[in-house]
């Protein structure tokens, strides 16, 4: 368990929202749903690079600001027919806190 | 619990077009069952003609392959002939003992060519045209005979004579009416289409009634079919006859069970037949008296039975006009609509003998309700789009015959010359498709709509401007099967069926006031709506809301949301406003400053008279912000889907021909509209003399001022395609400028469709429209403009908010 982190409260992230982690592996977007599910992708997306945090969360998709691609947050895959996919991270929301596996 | 048990009878286009609109919408409602008598999955059967005349081979055709059925769970069952529906177990029993229980069951068996009742029709060689193996049988009778004999000159009849004719046979057509297509043709595009197909070898008997089959005698045709006689006893050679004097229902299923049929199985507008249980959708139902046999009504047909079995309980079936194309290389011809006339319609002609050129449309009423098009058919998309919207046409009268690139539809999307752009022509300027992506997209892919289109090749999904053209290559690409989207229509997107101005009306008439509201109330098929809804939904509340509905940042583009535009590396521009287009050596320093302090890599002068700062880090933007608001500068929201500038040029302040003072009116508006939210961004110039240095013709609004008071022009555009502004008016002092451009935005603001610019919302609704609210009826404009001063009146920097608001945190990245 020791690898789990905290990172902010389920309450600093609207719904529908998101924000970005630093990591020393690259911007990590942290995603939160209508029905606060929460995920964790690179934030990356595999088309051109856009920043898929800045994008608009709809169900369990958020689409790329810059040319409008769908991805699947519990997948990180690109929605038909675009084809792509994009790095996911373990996290988890416990007593309303969110913590990502490091 | 078990899901219901759907059963569907025929493997055809309507019917799987049937399933795969339900699986879209209801994925995992029902367990599902398909018989087809065929041995073959679903394929293109109107592409049967282009796999005759050797075009294109069975494989291309296959429109989804048996993994299609896997993949979706449907259990299918191939060359097995349903021959008993028992309705009291509900069971449908096939030939080979099969048998499948259904909780709905959905009749798709679509038709069989109708064989004329003469003697002979029986003979081996006499065939009608229907399947793949109607297909395959010609094929080889085309390698082994030498005279064809086509009965019927109908579409199909010409396509099937065509291919013959392609394969080397001898063929010719006889015809019972008076010219060829006489259901789709007038005479002398009848005639037309005769001589060019006579060109081509194809002999015609027309008005010839046949009387019997004769049976052949010799050694190598020996009990075949080996000729055609007529009843006025002349008696024509004949290896092969190919029945195709039209199709009749498939009911006999449907009748053995009991389910009323007249001419087809009878449905109503929900495509269910007389026993609620069980639906009919393509060539086998009768419809409100009509029999489809062309593909787009039956797709229409398709989506509404869908949506009924998925219990939408919305969506209704009410006929369909249709347009014919067709599908003979080399050979152009479009109709649509009452293509004849009557007494109370006129007709405008053009009738070019020698250049093969004919073209006829029926209009009454100033709108258009029928065509033919014969040689040159670039306008027939555009002209179907008339028809079925029912637009007047009156102010285009007389150009349209000359079609759509002359009525100032110049650009590209103008470009009606789809047919004839070469393969490796660019379609989409902005995702880089050519045609030869999009046609062979449509082919393989089996793809029919505009949509489907923009979702596989990325053409038209980026600024739109191709949608036309790429429009225009279904069209030729697949002709009648095309369904042209009636733009008043269209979908919001796939969450729902409703269209921009349902969802609009019903926002004002049930007074919702949110998106939960909407999407609850307006039963959306999503739970929070998507990225192309939930910002069009946000304006519509807030524009016919004001200070009730709330603003809702998570449905904004991330440029609204973050008051600067976002760039491709994820960096961000800022703007600040220069009201009119002035500044100060204070507010430049400012901007110096923090252009340092920032280390904003460029630094640009906009387009519309402002300083751009290009290469702001996310983090940054409140910082930079609250250092330009020090200064006295504020959001210059070059961002949103709002009042973006009011351009001037220097006027009569300084200039020697300046008539009024350009920049003090251009400060005045763009006080009065700051903070404005419209359907799509807002451009405003103000001139002091006619000679327009802001460039006033090519704005949203443009304001030119004369010696005796200003001219007012809407709906200009100098974007993706340059629209000259239409002169709305002329008034007599400021505040008259004022009240008349407040009224216009006041009007677009209230009824134009999200993402829809003032241009296009002038085209849609009509100047006249425009003119009768805004300039002929004093209490109107009046009205519009209390209206916009109201929902402007708390209007406030939306950089001091951010930097307050809740939304702020969305600013800082978490470190960790």
């Amino acid at each position: 368990m020791s690898d789990w982190k905290r990172i902010c409260g389920l309450e600093d992230i609207l719904p529908l929202g998101s924000r970005v982690v630093r990591h020393p592996k690259g911007d990590i977007a942290v995603f939160r749903t209508a029905g606060n599910e929460v995920f964790a992708l690179h934030d990356k997306c595999p088309h051109k690079g856009g920043p898929l945090s800045q994008g608009i969360v709809h169900g369990r998709k958020v689409t790329c600001p810059l040319h409008g691609w769908n991805i699947e947050l519990d997948s990180g895959q690109a929605v038909a027919p675009d084809a792509g996919s994009c790095g996911r991270f373990e996290i988890r929301v416990e007593g309303g806190d969110i913590y990502l596996k490091d | 619990m078990k899901k219901p048990r759907l059963v569907m009878v025929g493997n055809g286009m309507a019917g799987v077009r049937t399933i795969e609109e339900l699986l879209k919408i209801a994925p995992d409602q029902y367990e599902i069952a398909i018989f087809g008598a065929e041995p073959h999955p679903n394929y293109n059967r109107i592409l049967l003609s282009p796999v005759l005349a050797g075009e294109m081979t069975v494989q291309e055709i296959i429109l989804n392959d048996l993994s299609w059925y896997g993949q979706n769970g449907i259990r299918l069952h191939t060359g097995k002939k349903v021959v008993k529906i028992d309705r009291v177990k509900r069971q449908v029993i096939a030939d080979d003992g099969t048998v499948e229980e259904y909780d709905r069951l959905l009749l798709a068996t679509g038709s069989t060519p109708f064989i004329l009742p003469i003697p002979g029709n029986d003979l081996p060689g006499v065939i009608g045209y229907r399947d793949i193996k109607d297909t395959d049988e010609m094929i080889d009778a085309a390698r082994r005979y030498r005279h064809a004999v086509v009965i019927g000159g109908g579409l199909l009849g010409l396509e099937a004579a065509n291919g013959l004719k392609l394969r080397g046979m001898d063929v010719t057509v006889v015809h019972l009416g008076p010219w060829l297509l006489e259901r789709q043709l007038d005479e002398v595009a009848g005639r037309m289409l005769q001589k060019s197909l006579e060109d081509r070898g194809l002999k015609f008997l027309l008005q010839k009634q046949t009387e019997m089959l004769v049976q052949g005698e010799t050694a190598e045709n020996s009990g075949r079919v080996a000729a055609v006689r007529f009843k006025d006893g002349m008696q024509i050679p004949a290896d092969l006859v190919v029945m195709a004097a039209g199709i009749r229902p498939n009911t006999a299923l449907a009748e053995s069970a009991g389910i009323h049929c007249n001419r087809g199985i009878v449905v109503n507008d929900t495509l269910q037949t007389y026993d609620p249980k069980i639906y009919a959708v393509g060539e086998c139902v009768n419809h409100r008296g009509t029999a489809y046999g062309l593909v787009a009504p039956l797709f229409e047909q398709a989506k509404v039975c869908a949506n009924h079995l998925a219990h939408y309980g919305i969506g209704r079936y009410t006929g369909s006009v249709t347009s014919t194309k067709l599908k003979v290389t080399g050979i152009d011809l479009f109709s649509a609509g009452d293509f004849m006339g009557g007494k109370d319609t006129e007709e405008i002609v053009l009738n070019d003998a020698a250049g093969g050129v004919y073209k006829k449309l029926v209009i009454k009423d100033n709108r258009l309700v029928g065509g033919v098009l014969y040689g040159d058919t670039v306008d027939g998309a555009w002209y179907f789009q008339l028809l079925r919207e029912g637009k007047d046409i009156h102010d285009i009268r007389d150009h349209l015959l000359f079609g759509q690139s002359s009525v100032g539809d110049v650009g590209h999307q103008g470009q009606n010359k789809a047919a004839q752009m070469a393969d490796s022509a660019e379609v989409c300027g902005c995702n880089g498709v050519t045609k030869g992506t999009i046609v062979k997209a449509i082919k393989e892919k089996g793809l029919f709509t505009l949509d489907e289109v923009k979702k596989h090749t990325k053409a038209a999904s980026s600024c739109g401007s191709c949608a036309g053209l790429v429009e225009q290559i279904l069209a030729s690409t697949i002709g009648g099967a095309y369904t042209p989207a009636k733009s008043q229509k269209k979908p919001v997107c796939a969450c729902t069926d409703h269209s921009h101005q349902e969802v609009r009306d019903t926002i004002r008439a049930q007074h919702l006031t949110s998106i939960p509201a909407v999407i609850a109330f307006m039963e959306w098929r999503t739970p929070d709506g998507c990225e192309k809804c939930r910002p069009a939904l946000n304006y519509y509340l807030i524009s016919t809301w004001p200070h009730e509905a709330l603003d809702d940042p998570q449905s904004r583009f991330i440029n609204e949301r973050a008051h600067a535009n976002i760039q491709k590396d994820g960096t961000y521009s800022v703007v600040p406003r220069m009201w009119g287009g002035l500044t100060t050596p204070n507010e430049l320093r400012a901007i110096a400053d923090a252009a340092e302090k920032y280390r904003v890599p460029t630094v640009k002068v906009t387009g519309g008279q402002r300083i751009d700062l290009l290469g702001v880090k996310k983090a940054d933007l409140p910082l930079i912000w609250a250092d330009l608001n020090k200064a006295g500068l504020v959001s210059g929201h070059a961002y949103g889907k709002s009042i973006r500038t009011v351009k001037t040029c220097v006027g009569a302040e300084h200039c020697r021909f300046g008539t009024q003072k350009a920049m003090d009116m251009g400060v005045k508006l763009e006080r009065m509209l700051f903070d404005m939210w419209s359907p799509h961004k807002v451009k405003l110039a103000v001139s002091g003399c006619p000679r327009n240095c802001a460039e006033a013709g090519i704005k949203d609004v443009g304001v030119i001022g004369v010696d005796s008071g200003y001219e007012i022009y809407v709906a200009g555009n100098g974007g993706i395609k340059t629209e000259v502004a239409e002169f709305l008016s002329k008034v007599k002092d400021d505040e008259e400028v004022k009240e008349y451009s407040g009224a216009f935005l006041q009007l677009y603001r209230e009824e134009g469709f999200y993402l829809e610019r003032t241009v296009h919302y002038v085209q849609r609704v009509g100047l006249d429209y425009v003119k009768s609210k805004v300039v002929e009826d004093e209490d109107s404009r009046k009205a519009l403009y209390a209206r916009l001063l109201d929902a402007l009146k708390d209007a406030r920097d939306p950089w001091a908010e951010r930097v307050e608001g809740e939304q702020k945190r969305e600013f800082e990245a978490i470190e960790i």
